[in-house]
């Protein structure tokens, strides 16, 4: 049922995601940077950098197709919908009827096939290695995403996420073992996904080893800017996603104006305590060959489907 | 009555555009301007009558021709009805396309292609008619040799001659099998109607062999592996229209095959049916998507992609039949209707993208991914068609190639609740390789658009490409106009799939999506899983339009044209971008054991340094070499008979014709 | 919380399933080493949490001979095995590791389902784990098979070990102490054994590869 205050935690969620996504970006390379002993940038840098971005022009290869402008407003909107029916601060959220966990899964495919398009449409020998190597990822990737979610849809014999997390929080405690086992896998994917090392480094321009960065290679100005956005919700999604699956506590179902004045703070605790572990994981990990990663992202799948069959097995 | 009586009228109207083509052979304005639209508006005619015809009565007629005493038996209900509705409405998008397409005359003269054709056509639609045995088999041979024909078009050529061989010889082999099925169907009653049959209980085992027939005869024509290999042999060899037709139409007439025997003419289902369709279905479909994540040649990496999807569909209608087959009729309903919902998106897509080949084939001549590259810059129509089409195969959402996936996961999802342990713990692990398999699908959309369309020319007379002609754009617009609203309306499709899943069920599924309004797609429950794909869109349209009024609002939309970046490389040419090769290498590397690569890599210290790689499949050397081999040792040794000799002829004859007496007196 | 403590039981189990593949896609040794430790650790734990929950103290003792044994002695023997062999690195198994998992994948489903039955009838307290444990078992005897080097065999060989110990522990709340000391001395034999094995490997081929033994068959 679609309530006013449903809509106005539905506005409300996606503006608080737009607002955060940098956020945690900055924060996250502020805490890289310290584990790394390197002095770090201000926790604002992302801000400035969007803002730059947005008052340059926007220099486009001259071959450039209708195609190539429009990607990254799609992808922007694709990441904005997803953090719309991700659960970040309420469960209550009318759009989270409209596109359920596989719906989830195809908005984050949508995204990236028109950025891999995108960066074939140039014809640069970047691009199109780019593209290659995003939907290698992706492949692998995806299915693993959805398995993952699959086995948190037979525990809560839903696959709403929203219904998903306020079936875990609300029920009383109890370890899922598959859960478990699908949290790991998930972080393995929420590496690959959001270009992270040991899968890509996305402070890079080597082209050996580029993956993002090599998609985006001929993105300037306010088309960049929407692009490095995206990759900063998509960021933020993911996660939100992995905190509202494997640690939902604290998230508001209902909309009262306290439940949501709670959950804020508790979301941003969370958050940034998931953006030092990934700073962590970025900084004791080296970036692994091309070559393995499909075997990363075959360990991720199959982890999954180990944590389909233990719940199966011990239905839970 | 009256809707079988119109769609008569209608097929009748096919034949007798077919029969005008005759008489008007080379005149090709006469053949593309007139006869084919007007094939296509027939088309339109029947799917309209098809779909009115869905939600009523069955009917019946009986048609006095053939042989005396052995007239047609005909029934239109609601399986009928469906599959009539994807023949008629993706054929209008086909013959549209066509009457732009045929222009130059190749090989066969127009008016002879245009028989061909329309009885294609009608035999295609007539098979899902037919109600006995005797007017199926009829038909199905008319259009496995109609088609033959359509596929020989351009006959000069040896390799079509050849796909086109390949082809007739195992449709026949299909054929016998399901010839078999019906004989084995109507227990020994001589009575060869459908009706009959169903009133047949035959035993397990007697019933597991007509199933088994049915799945061999009706798989041959559907391509499942391990008969598939006249499939990326046929439809490349084809002009486009026909394999449009042939991949995107007369593949589900062997899907309406299966359906018919295995949920109709037989009275019981038996559980392992089931696994042995998913099982089918899913190597076929992993096959299919790894083997056209590796072609080169656009029209064959659709014919691999045709593969996948019958893949998927085996697997919707295996887990269909596994409910079926444990008593749960509203699940099955769920599965099958995820199958048949596929079936009417891929018959769309499927078409779409196979005629953008054709526009791109004719606009340039090449159909090697090698040679082509940048087309959306000159032809713009079919490029942006042609992304709706891509984007519907790669199962995103809001297209219709998702609506589809997401059904078969969901009916994935509850089968954790059949009574049989071993089952439950398969099924999870073929629901992950169905999501392998879909993702898999969006990277070899990603390559064939990507390489097509975008990017820089290959070649340098690629810059004389010309656009579309506005009846080929029609066709595409229609077919893609199909993709997007059944991508959209989801609730709409599934209450015409609901009679069909009543008639093969006695359940369906459209009541439960009915109470949640016609905007929100929930199977079961809104708690348990919604989908409301036009929100969807209307949410994606509107945050792309309002973010780029925003974008332009706050700062500014200038754009400088310049030289294209690439990390600050200036010798650009459009030879450094991926190929189609360097694309499918990622999968070469990881599917290897399933292909049969062979690699020549030039030595560091060559001067014209080549690379060559090729990919066959297994199955011709496992299978179908040994196959040939034994048929011709076995030929040779038959061979030995013939002496030349008028007497030993004689001799042989008299011979044969003693022992037959002797038997005779037994 | 006893509640919780019982699921915390299949947690465990869980995670030597996980270590067990982890080490079928694991190709240093040195890793595979700390995994073992890993697994021997899940072990103690599981055991401690039985033994909690059933009141048995005996097991307490069974999981403190574990704890020795596995989590300590046996990881700095095969430590000091490897330093001295020099054998830190293994990139050579006989199948690709993908398709190893994927037979794994298969093991499990069959492990599973085998064990579905025998765990109805049992009344322990962790019943399901038995097909995990069953599991690891098989999953253990498959590393044992695609490995070319002895050490990493070795390790397979005590994982197996680990999935059988669990099994008693699991489904049969743990087996008369006797039985247990007797398991854990044939343990630590085996192990010396297999060092001097592959000691003696070592010195008379030069090289820790197994598939040097196949020259010592009859021609």
């Amino acid at each position: 049922m679609v309530t006013l205050s449903g809509i106005v935690a539905q506005i409300l969620a996606i503006v608080v995601a737009l607002a955060l996504a940098p956020l945690l970006t900055g924060w996250v390379n502020q805490w890289r940077a310290w584990l790394q002993n390197r002095s770090a940038p201000s926790l604002l840098q992302p801000y400035r950098m969007l803002h730059k971005l947005f008052n340059k022009e926007s220099v486009l290869a001259e071959s450039a197709s209708p195609l190539f402008r429009i990607a990254p407003y799609i992808v922007f909107a694709c990441m904005a919908l997803v953090c719309g029916i991700a659960p970040t601060l309420s469960t209550d959220l009318p759009l989270a009827t409209a596109a359920d966990a596989i719906a989830l899964v195809g908005l984050f495919a949508l995204a990236r096939v028109f950025i891999s398009l995108a960066a074939m449409d140039i014809g640069t020998s970047f691009g199109s290695l780019g593209a290659r190597r995003e939907m290698l990822i992706g492949f692998l990737a995806e299915p693993a995403l959805l398995m993952v979610l699959f086995s948190a849809s037979l525990i809560t014999q839903s696959t709403s996420l929203a219904n998903i997390v306020q079936t875990i929080a609300h029920q009383p405690f109890a370890i899922y073992p598959s859960l478990a086992v699908a949290g790991v896998a998930f972080t393995f994917v929420a590496l690959a996904e959001n270009a992270r090392i040991p899968v890509d480094n996305p402070a890079t321009h080597l082209e050996l080893t580029m993956i993002h960065e090599a998609l985006i290679l001929e993105y300037s100005g306010r088309h960049l800017a929407l692009i490095e956005w995206a990759a900063s919700l998509k960021l933020l999604a993911y996660s939100c996603i992995g905190l509202a699956l494997f640690l939902p506590w604290g998230i508001a179902s209902a909309d009262t104006p306290l439940a949501m004045l709670i959950a804020l703070p508790v979301l941003i605790a969370k958050l940034a305590v998931g953006g030092i572990v990934l700073a962590l994981i970025e900084t004791i990990n080296a970036k692994m060959r091309l070559f393995r990663v499909p075997e990363f992202l075959a360990t991720a799948f199959l982890l999954a489907v180990i944590a389909l069959l233990v719940h199966v097995l011990l239905g839970a | 009555m009256i809707f079988l009586d119109w769609i008569l009228g209608l097929l009748g109207g096919w034949l007798a555009l077919g029969l005008a083509g005759l008489f008007a052979l080379r005149n090709t304005d006469f053949v593309a301007r007139v006869l084919f639209p007007a094939g296509s508006a027939i088309g339109l005619a029947l799917a309209a009558f098809a779909l009115l015809a869905l939600f009523d009565v069955p009917e019946t007629a009986i048609l006095a021709v053939g042989l005396p005493d052995l007239p047609f038996h005909l029934r239109l209900d609601g399986l009928s009805a469906f599959f009539l509705l994807v023949i008629g409405a993706a054929s209008a998008g086909i013959s549209i396309f066509a009457a732009g397409y045929f222009r130059h005359g190749e090989g066969t003269p127009p008016g002879l292609l245009c028989l061909e054709y329309h009885v294609f056509l009608a035999s295609m639609a007539m098979v899902v008619l037919a109600d006995d045995a005797y007017a199926f088999m009829v038909m199905w041979e008319t259009m496995a040799l109609s088609s033959y024909f359509l596929v020989t078009a351009n006959h000069r050529v040896p390799a079509i001659r050849q796909a086109g061989f390949l082809y007739l010889l195992i449709a026949h082999v299909g054929a016998i099998a399901i010839l078999l099925c019906f004989g084995v169907l109507q227990a020994n009653t001589g009575d060869y109607t459908f009706a009959n049959m169903r009133a047949q209980s035959l035993s397990p085992l007697w019933a597991s062999v007509a199933f088994l027939l049915a799945t061999v005869g009706f798989g041959a024509k559907a391509g499942i592996v391990p008969l598939h290999v006249w499939l990326p042999e046929a439809h490349p060899a084809a002009p486009s229209p026909v394999s449009a037709l042939m991949s995107g139409v007369m593949l589900k007439t062997a899907i309406y095959g299966v359906l018919r025997v295995s949920f109709d003419l037989l009275s019981v289902q038996i559980w392992w049916w089931g696994v042995l369709l998913l099982g089918i279905g899913l190597i076929t479909a992993l096959f299919g998507v790894a083997f056209s994540a590796v072609q080169t040649d656009m029209k064959r990496l659709l014919a691999y992609s045709s593969i996948e999807n019958i893949g998927l569909l085996f697997v919707g209608i295996g887990l269909g039949l596994l409910f079926k087959a444990y008593g749960m009729t509203a699940l099955a309903a769920l599965a099958l209707t995820a199958a048949l919902y596929h079936v009417i998106s891929h018959a769309f897509f499927k078409s779409l993208l196979f005629l953008a080949t054709g526009s791109v084939l004719h606009a340039t001549g090449e159909r090697s991914l090698g040679k082509l590259g940048g087309l959306i810059r000159r032809m713009p129509w079919v490029a942006t068609l042609a992304l709706v089409g891509v984007l519907a195969s790669s199962g995103l959402p809001p297209f219709s190639g998702f609506v589809a996936e997401w059904l078969l996961l969901q009916s994935f999802l509850f089968t954790t609740g059949l009574p049989n342990s071993f089952l439950n713990m398969l099924i999870p692990v073929v629901a992950a390789a169905i999501a392998l398999v879909a993702a898999l699908a969006g990277y070899v959309m990603v390559k064939f658009y990507g390489v097509i369309f975008l990017g820089q020319p290959r070649e340098p007379n690629l810059a004389h490409a010309h656009p579309a002609s506005p009846l080929e754009r029609t066709g595409l617009v229609w077919l893609g106009a199909g993709c997007v609203l059944l991508g959209v309306f989801p609730v709409q499709v599934i209450g015409a799939i609901d009679p069909v899943t009543q008639v093969l069920l006695g359940d369906g599924i459209a009541t439960a999506v009915r109470t949640n309004g016609w905007m929100l797609l929930a199977p079961i429950s809104v708690e348990r899983a919604s989908y409301s794909p036009l929100v969807f869109l209307l949410v994606v349209v509107g945050a792309v339009w309002l973010t780029a009024t925003l974008v332009h609002r706050f700062y500014h939309g200038r754009v400088r044209r310049a030289p294209p970046w690439d990390c600050g490389f200036p010798a650009q040419t459009s030879r450094m971008q991926d190929t189609a090769e360097g694309f499918g290498q990622p999968i070469r590397e990881i599917f290897a054991p399933v292909f049969r690569m062979r690699r020549e890599v030039p030595s560091p210290f060559d001067a014209k340094p080549t690379y060559k790689v090729s990919i066959e499949d297994h199955f011709w050397h496992w299978l179908y070499l040994p196959l040939g081999r034994l048929t011709e040792g076995i030929a040779r040794l038959v061979g030995r008979l013939q002496q030349g000799r008028i007497a030993i002829y004689l001799l042989y004859s008299f011979i044969t014709l003693i022992v037959l007496l002797l038997v005779a007196k037994w | 919380m006893d509640a919780l403590l019982a699921q915390s039981i299949n947690l465990f189990a869980v995670v030597l399933l996980v270590l067990a593949f982890a080490m079928i896609a694991q190709r240093r040794i040195l890793t595979l080493i700390h995994l073992f430790t890993l697994q021997g650790a899940a072990l103690v734990a599981a055991t401690l949490v039985v033994a909690y929950l059933t009141g048995q103290h005996h097991l307490y003792w069974s999981a403190a001979i574990t704890f020795v044994l596995k989590v300590v002695l046996i990881p700095i023997l095969l430590h000091r095995v490897i330093n001295r062999l020099n054998v830190r690195w293994d990139v050579e198994t006989l199948f690709n590791i993908p398709t190893t998992m994927l037979i794994g994948i298969v093991l499990v489903i069959f492990a599973f389902n085998l064990a579905a039955p025998i765990a109805s009838l049992s009344a322990s307290v962790a019943s399901g784990t038995l097909g995990i444990a069953l599991a690891c078992v098989l999953l253990s005897f498959l590393m044992m098979i695609v490995r070319a080097k002895a050490v990493p065999q070795v390790i397979g060989f005590l994982s197996m070990e680990n999935g059988l110990f669990f099994a008693a522990t699991a489904a049969t709340s743990g087996m008369p102490m006797i039985v247990e000391l007797g398991i854990a001395f044939d343990v630590l034999v085996g192990i010396l054994i297999l060092g001097v094995f592959m000691f003696q490997i070592r010195e008379q081929f030069d090289s820790l590869d197994i598939r040097h033994l196949e020259k010592l068959k009859d021609e």
